[in-house]
């Protein structure tokens, strides 16, 4: 038993993540934090989107379930394990059945290497943006098969799109994430490296992020990426994998209940790795704004009250809605679980007000924050942009990232030779 | 991080590759033939990592299992399946198999016979962490001449796929 205690206990102080440090024990508790943080990212995630679209429409969203609907994903998810399973009568039963899993997983994988801070991540590869792209682009494996399982031709076709789609904008994500990687070998040995958690702090020890890294090189390589992305992750406006109105829903076509909402758990849960690739790699990680610049004793206190603060803002919000309730009793239950959870709210703020948990949490709050940013612009792009046909996507992807990837490249690697020859020889 | 249970893993590996290359050659329907060598890949993958070479079992990864498979789906899925079933199977050539079984099999006895004396036991001197950088400076620095040769002939080979697919240049 004491044996177990130390064991445990032997991590606690270590400056390295579980994984790299090899304790089984923490490792899995990160694995499980992970977990539950991402599926109540994405339940939020799945309020929100609804909530913002509607906002941005001139509409209410959701209402009814839970005050101002904030029970709807939850009944969401009551009514999809309830709906009925079916599954085609032709179908390829073994394939049919296996590429919802196969989605999830390499969109849930990714996460091991995820450095939510300098310690705080499941593991730390070396190979770790290397191992991000590779599994996150097994899930077109799954994409393809779900299509071919269903026996049908609408999915068939969808797959083949999509899947067409992941691929063509692969290349000029990989491009892009190489210039970045070429900026982490800016140092006095001069070698780079591929690691998650090396990468930020390669920024952090250049004093800048990399968005503002040879400026504007540093910038276009963020903008290919993050066009790249959102097309990768098959949302608006390049959502040709679900444009229900015009080409029937895409390779999804034939699932239902179940397997259809692990679709949708791996679209959301790709956004945020995605998302997270591009906050690794040019927004500097889980460091705060401005490090360098603003770094004495008293900014250090200042930005370690933002997480606190954001709380309590958040239980404000409730509070302020709790009171404009409508009177009329039927809404009494509703106006006393909004100010609960108010209440809860400001109480999580509070806690992260004491010195000890700010210290461990802030990493993971500014994390979570630049993320959250990248969640909104996806939300904010399907309220305003059309969706692109499936050709201008393909001439979009081929003619114009790929080529501009290609130069950014080659630029980044000029300045970064002239920078370190002549500049500083 | 120190390997735990290498035999355990080794061998689950090494069956799962097995069973995944038996797979390929058995199941009539070319998707699911498809599918086991994906597996066979993934799994070829996990020992490449065991041998500490993240940076092979990522690419690994990212361009058998994420690229050419999809490509090989994509071509195989647009192919009559039901004719495909029908068709035969195997080619029943006893005497080529079986010298070639023979062989084969000859040598993989010899080498676990005489095997201490052919590949010395000694203990992987690169470490996990400096894999990629080690790849890096190996194939920009000593085999810089072959390396681009290589890249050339894929360079041919890509160029060869267009002439062919377009027919107006």
């Amino acid at each position: 038993m004491t044996e177990i205690i130390q064991y445990i206990q032997s991590y606690l102080g270590s400056d390295q993540t579980p994984g790299v440090a090899g304790n089984m024990f923490w490792a899995l508790v990160y694995i499980m934090l992970v977990f539950a943080g991402l599926s109540v990212a994405v339940i939020a995630m799945n309020w929100l989107e609804r909530k913002i679209l509607a906002h941005m429409q001139v509409r209410l969203g959701p209402m009814r379930v839970g005050p101002h609907g904030l029970l709807q994903p939850i009944a969401d998810a009551i009514k999809l394990l309830l709906k009925e399973d079916i599954m085609p009568a032709e179908a390829d039963g073994f394939v049919f059945w296996v590429a919802p899993f196969i989605v999830v997983l390499a969109a849930f994988t990714v996460f091991v290497v995820v450095p939510f801070g300098p310690t705080h991540a499941i593991t730390d590869m070396n190979i770790g943006i290397l191992f991000m792209l590779g599994v996150s682009s097994l899930s077109v494996l799954g994409i393809v098969m779900a299509g071919w399982a269903s026996n049908s031709h609408y999915p068939l076709i969808g797959a083949l799109r999509s899947s067409a789609q992941m691929v063509s904008y692969e290349v000029a994500m990989g491009l892009a994430v190489v210039s970045a990687v070429l900026m982490t070998s800016l140092n006095a040995e001069g070698t780079g490296t591929l690691s998650m958690i090396g990468i930020v702090q390669a920024q952090q020890a250049q004093g800048e992020w990399f968005i503002f890294k040879f400026f504007p090189l540093g910038l276009i390589a963020f903008f290919i990426f993050a066009v790249a992305m959102v097309a990768e992750t098959n949302r608006a406006p390049f959502d040709l994998a679900e444009a229900e109105s015009e080409l029937t829903a895409g390779f999804h076509t034939e699932y239902s209940g179940f397997r259809w909402s692990l679709f949708f758990l791996a679209e959301y849960s790709a956004m945020i790795a995605v998302s997270s690739i591009a906050v690794t790699l040019w927004l500097g990680g889980w460091l705060r704004p401005f490090p360098n610049l603003l770094h004495n004793a008293t900014w250090d206190l200042v930005f370690s009250l933002f997480p606190g603060v954001t709380f309590l803002l958040f239980a404000a919000m409730c509070f302020y809605n709790a009171v404009r309730m409508p009177k009329h009793p039927l809404f009494r239950i509703q106006t006393i679980g909004l100010a609960g959870f108010g209440a809860v709210l400001g109480l999580i703020g509070l806690l992260l007000f004491v010195p000890a948990v700010s210290l461990r949490v802030q990493d993971v709050f500014w994390f979570a924050a630049k993320v959250a940013g990248f969640m909104y612009l996806y939300i904010w792009y399907r309220g305003t942009f059309p969706r692109y046909r499936f050709d201008q996507l393909m001439q979009m992807g081929w003619k114009v990232l790929l080529p501009m990837g290609l130069g950014v490249l080659i630029l980044t690697a000029s300045v970064a030779l002239l920078q370190q020859r002549i500049w500083h020889p | 991080m120190a390997p735990v249970a290498t035999p355990f893993f080794f061998y689950l590996f090494a069956a799962i590759m097995l069973l995944g290359g038996i797979l390929v050659i058995t199941r009539k329907n070319p998707v699911h033939s498809a599918l086991a060598l994906i597996v066979t890949l993934l799994a070829q993958a996990s020992v490449y990592l065991m041998l500490y070479a993240p940076f092979v079992a990522g690419v690994q990864i990212i361009l058998y299992a994420g690229g050419i498979m999809v490509l090989f789906l994509f071509v195989i899925m647009l192919v009559s399946i039901d004719r495909s079933i029908r068709e035969r199977q195997f080619n029943s050539q006893w005497v080529v198999g079986l010298i070639a079984a023979v062989a084969l099999g000859g040598l993989f006895i010899s080498v676990y016979m005489k095997g201490m004396s052919v590949f010395p036991e000694h203990a992987l001197s690169v470490i996990e962490n400096d894999n990629t950088q080690n790849v890096a400076s190996m194939l920009y620095g000593q085999y810089m001449f072959p390396f681009e040769i290589a890249s050339l002939l894929l360079l041919v080979a890509i160029i060869g796929a267009v002439v062919m697919a377009k027919k107006r240049i």
